[in-house]
């Protein structure tokens, strides 16, 4: 897998960001403009390329979801574009309740308390996903990695979460 | 980006928003949602003895497009028979609100909705 292989980590789902942030910098360095500023106008735009190649792979690997998305999509299993929907009763019950529990923080009497305890289910819920992906997604049957693409699926609620949990904080700090 | 009128004034006044008692034997329940935006709707339809959907209500959590795409259907379904709703496709869902094409994902959620609601339905019959 190219972006592993370009920092030279290991493939696997759980990475060391501490190392892949080490490995980005030092590869930059190898690539930065001022060290090709007297060479040739071609090696100037290879240069350009691999930085911007190296950006590319820090996106994806640092952020959670697209890793291991990029992870399956090398496995084949490419979920990155597609547009089903997700039918899980179950799943989708406790969201809308998620959902429905956020909602009203606004107006809670102690809206500090209730985000924090939103806070802790929301990183309840990732770490059990979190475990359940690393457990699924290094396998190489189909079946694991069907079943690994599904649980990235709920984790993209889960961030969604987040984000709206991150609004919320926001508009209470803007009052 | 720019809303159309229609997903605009489904916005500001919503049809038909809020919730049947999914206990009661005539309603059926569909949920669904969508991973590329987090957005998870409710689609419920109150059914009667002869499959017409009599009443319809929904609850959804997601941007303008989501929420107009669940108004509309709701508007749509009321008064037709089940198989006449399970016929309802995305595509005109996306025609009438004037969806641009990164939002068709929200239209296909509406659609998903209807035919989960009727498999519900179905699956509660026949127990």
């Amino acid at each position: 897998m190219k972006y592993f292989e370009l920092f030279s980590l290991p493939i696997n789902f759980n990475i060391d960001l501490a190392l892949l942030n080490q490995a980005y910098l030092r590869l930059q360095k190898t690539v930065h403009p001022d060290k090709f500023a007297h060479k040739s106008s071609k090696e100037q735009l290879l240069a350009v390329q691999k930085s911007a190649e190296i950006n590319d792979a820090l996106h994806v690997l640092k952020h959670p979801l697209k890793r291991a998305e990029y992870i399956l999509a090398e496995r084949g299993v490419d979920i990155r574009a597609e547009q089903q929907t997700l039918q899980d009763p179950m799943f989708l019950m406790q969201q809308m309740e998620l959902r429905e529990e956020l909602e009203d923080i606004s107006s809670a009497s102690d809206p500090e308390d209730e985000i924090e305890a939103f806070e802790k289910k929301i990183q309840m819920l990732e770490k059990d996903f979190h475990q359940q992906l690393t457990a699924l997604i290094d396998q190489t049957e189909l079946v694991q990695l069907e079943r690994a693409a599904d649980v990235v699926r709920k984790l993209k609620f889960i961030y969604k979460l987040r984000d709206e949990l991150e609004r919320v904080e926001d508009s209470l700090l803007d009052d | 980006m720019a809303y159309s009128d229609k997903v605009l004034d489904h916005v500001e006044n919503p049809r038909n928003v809020g919730a049947f008692d999914k206990n009661d034997p005539s309603v059926a329940t569909g949920m669904v949602g969508a991973p590329a935006c987090g957005d998870v709707m409710k689609l419920q339809l109150k059914i009667s003895d002869d499959g017409i959907i009599e009443d319809a209500k929904f609850k959804t959590y997601g941007c303008g497009s989501a929420i107009a795409s669940s108004s509309l259907v709701t508007e749509w379904v009321k008064g037709k028979t089940i198989n006449e709703a399970a016929e309802i496709k995305n595509t005109d869902i996306t025609a009438e609100l004037e969806l641009p094409p990164v939002k068709i994902h929200c239209s296909i959620l509406a659609e998903d909705a209807i035919k989960a609601a009727i498999t519900d339905y179905k699956s509660k019959r026949n127990k």
